[in-house]
């Protein structure tokens, strides 16, 4: 069975010391191994950005490709293989930004999935622009006196689109990533795990102190149900979306493959795509 | 012309007019709505056509209307017939002769292009609606369910090629359909395909541009788009079928060099191609060959240990690579729009960028598409037409006119864009006095092409039309006659 030295490999990222993002690394490399998952049954697909070279920094198969469409692109792996376990990965501007179009066209489409977002609330990679998820007020590159637009609050989004698991974690507890991430991934449907991974270099506000002040853990208040979609909701906004835990989760979901008209369980990748000459032949009747 | 006698209708000097009561015979049988039936009656007697060849079609429907309205649609038609006979409308050189027994199919060309993707393999077509091209994903949501594959309707054109460029990555063969609106918002996915080297297939079926321009007419004016409409460089490949045999062949061809030289390839129609409903050759399966390339077997790795990097980019001679599909053990390896190395890890260094860049583009160096270029007609003609796409019919019917009248004329046309078949068209027009070359948009952009590959000829012309309609056999004849 692998172990979680099976899923490292010897690319040093380029994360700046101290990111967030290396957490979010070792929670996913951690979890697949607990999950008795093999690196080859694995595929990670990554969009653009700092967090985005993820994908190349865990030993799986990997696809790092447009800014902004890591969803897609993993819609489009799963359907082709649907044994895989499909993880989307990428940071807020990409899932949140450019992508959001995607990101609730995916959570609705509900394919069996997981998407890990790093969340820093502004553009490391570009050197330190607003993002979507950056407050009213917030000073960036792009917003020297002040953001004048409202953060979009991811978790709120997802669940408006119907999402059905939806957790947040923060880079710094790890233990409660991994389980997270585990139990994302073990979802049948569409998972998104919601990551606060400070960025430290050009966010000198939304610091790991900052967070660990204000982020309302929901491991620690015992009667929370994230079976009741509504109270899910009625904590998000409570909290401005600064919650982590496992915030929702609907135990009855049915993915999206599972529904697809005629749809097998051998994978499409390797199964035989000659079509019966019989088939064929009735085919074309319906144009004679 | 057959026109109904109700508008007082009038012709050009050269057409002969049938004013027919289309209306009043109709309303004579029982209803105005008839006079299709009464049109049809006429017609059939220009074309020398018994009336009883309809009354199987007739009653099949409309049967269920019940035996009166069969016997007054069967009435308009004979008595069209008998109007258009005693006006003198039987005329022998319009009259059909009885064809070979064959058997025919009646179908579109986007028809043919879902028919050609389902005997291709493809097995997962995300795909987002736009006229012309819709018609392909609705046919194959209805198929493949027979064989086990996937209709996607995504919310945007960027996800449909980004989640094929995922499927087809996965292992499945995939491909998308659009049209001009939808192959722009492409464009980066098309750059990353290149990038990737991810076999898939974008059908654009041509429509009216820019904008939303005429969204149902026709027009051929994504060339220059489909051929350098993306940032960067990349190999790709561009087909351009012409007919609606074609299309479905087009299909097979189009799966088998996306795997074999594992790069995008478009296959352009135009709405003229796709939406006009046509007899048609029955298809053939045998014509659809599956050919997946350099695939390796799971077998081969299944021994490597678990951090073996699998060289998904490995320089060949031939700058091809082996593939694997995820989920083979031993195949472990990284994909990246960024520039790359052999196991596909990110190195942007000027000797790696140089490397590899030669190999990706050394796979379609110096290659020509066998049939390219298709050239019918006269040696050492007064004109050589060579046109695009749906065009074929009309220039054949033209050039068939212009040596009835004793000239001497070629038919030359293009079905890929690239690689750009510069030798073949550059034979292909050689012995010719003249060149025009027929397209449906306002630019030139075939002409452009030909001239910015290097394809040379002293007199070379263009016939552009450009009003959203298809071209008419009378318009490239008196375009050519006029050359003379």
């Amino acid at each position: 069975m692998a172990t979680v030295k099976d899923f490292r490999n010897d690319v040093r990222p380029n994360w700046c010391p101290g990111c967030g993002d290396f957490s979010v690394q070792a929670s996913i490399q951690r979890a697949l191994a607990a999950l008795g998952k093999e690196p080859h049954e694995v595929a990670i697909v990554s969009g653009i950005g700092c967090s985005g070279r993820i994908s190349g920094y865990i030993n799986a198969y990997g696809f790092h490709g447009v800014h902004g469409r890591a969803l897609s692109t993993a819609q489009g792996l799963k359907l082709a293989n649907r044994n895989l376990t499909v993880i989307a990965a990428g940071g807020d501007g990409d899932g949140f930004g450019i992508g959001l179009n995607h990101f609730m066209h995916a959570v609705r489409r509900n394919m069996d999935i997981t998407y890990i977002v790093m969340d820093n609330q502004i553009y490391g990679l570009t050197k330190g622009q607003h993002s979507p998820t950056s407050a009213h007020g917030f000073k960036a590159k792009t917003t020297p006196s002040g953001n004048i637009e409202n953060a979009i609050v991811p978790a709120q989004v997802a669940l408006a689109a119907g999402i059905t698991f939806l957790a947040q974690g923060f880079s710094s507890d790890v233990n409660q990533l991994v389980r997270l991430i585990q139990e994302a991934i073990q979802h049948r449907g569409f998972a998104l795990v919601n990551v606060f991974s400070p960025c430290v270099t050009y966010n000198k506000i939304n610091t790991y102190d900052w967070y660990k002040e204000h982020i309302r853990n929901l491991d620690e208040i015992p009667d929370y149900d994230p079976t009741d979609r509504a109270a899910a909701m009625k904590m998000v906004v409570e909290t401005h979306g600064l919650c982590t835990g496992l915030i929702y989760k609907d135990e009855h979901s049915v993915p999206y493959e599972d529904q697809i008209p005629g749809y097998r369980e051998e994978p499409i990748a390797f199964s035989d795509i000659h079509m019966d000459p019989a088939l064929f032949e009735k085919t074309l009747r319906a144009y004679a | 012309m057959i026109a109904d006698a109700k508008f007082n209708p009038t012709a050009p000097e050269h057409v002969r007019l049938f004013p027919v009561p289309l209306t009043q015979i109709a309303e004579a049988c029982g209803s105005a709505i008839m006079k299709n039936m009464v049109s049809l009656g006429a017609s059939a007697c220009v074309l020398g056509l018994p009336v009883d060849i309809f009354t199987e079609v007739v009653v099949e429907r409309f049967s269920r209307k019940g035996q009166k309205v069969v016997e007054q649609n069967m009435q308009a038609i004979e008595r069209g017939y008998a109007y258009m006979r005693d006006l003198g409308g039987a005329l022998p050189e319009f009259a059909l002769k009885p064809a070979e027994p064959r058997r025919h199919l009646f179908m579109m060309g986007n028809d043919a292009i879902a028919l050609g993707a389902l005997a291709a393999g493809a097995r997962v077509m995300p795909a987002y609606p736009i006229t012309p091209a819709s018609d392909i994903m609705e046919s194959l949501i209805r198929r493949f369910p027979e064989v086990g594959g996937v209709v996607v309707q995504t919310e945007d054109e960027i996800a449909a090629l980004t989640m094929a460029i995922g499927a087809a990555y996965g292992g499945a063969r995939a491909f998308t359909a659009t049209s001009g609106p939808g192959l722009s918002l492409m464009m980066e996915a098309i750059g990353l395909a290149g990038m990737t080297e991810t076999p898939v297939v974008i059908v654009d079926t041509q429509r009216g541009g820019p904008s939303t321009g005429l969204p149902t007419k026709q027009e051929q004016s994504d060339l220059l788009a489909a051929l350098f409409g993306n940032h960067g460089e990349i190999p790709k490949i561009v087909l351009n079928p012409a007919t609606t045999e074609e299309c479905f062949t087009v299909m097979g061809k189009a799966f088998n060099l996306a795997e074999y030289y594992q790069c995008p390839v478009i296959v352009m129609t135009d709405l003229a191609l796709s939406l006009s409903k046509q007899t048609t050759d029955w298809l053939r399966l045998e014509d659809i060959e599956i050919d997946r390339g350099l695939v390796v077997a799971p077998e081969e790795l299944a021994d490597l240990p678990v951090h073996h990097e699998f060289k998904r980019y490995a320089i060949t001679e031939s700058g091809i690579s082996p593939r694997v599909f995820p989920g083979v053990k031993g195949g472990l390896h990284h994909v990246t729009g960024v520039e790359h190395m052999e196991t596909g890890r990110p190195n942007e260094t000027p000797a790696n960028r140089a490397k590899m860049m030669e190999k990706r583009m050394r796979k379609l160096r110096g290659v020509e598409l066998p049939g390219s270029v298709v050239r019918t007609g006269d040696a050492q003609p007064d004109v050589a037409i060579v046109g695009i796409g749906s065009s074929i019919g009309p220039i054949a019917e033209a050039a068939a006119r212009l040596r009835q009248q004793g000239y001497r004329a070629a038919h030359v046309h293009v079905h890929a864009l690239l690689p750009f078949p510069v030798r073949q068209l550059q034979e292909a027009i050689a012995d010719a006095k003249q060149v025009v070359v027929v397209e449906n948009n306002a630019t030139g952009q075939l002409r452009h092409l030909m001239s910015f590959f290097g394809v040379e000829h002293p007199r070379v012309s263009s016939l552009l039309k450009f009003d959203g309609t298809p071209f008419l056999p009378v318009e490239i004849y008196n375009h050519c006659k006029g050359m003379m």
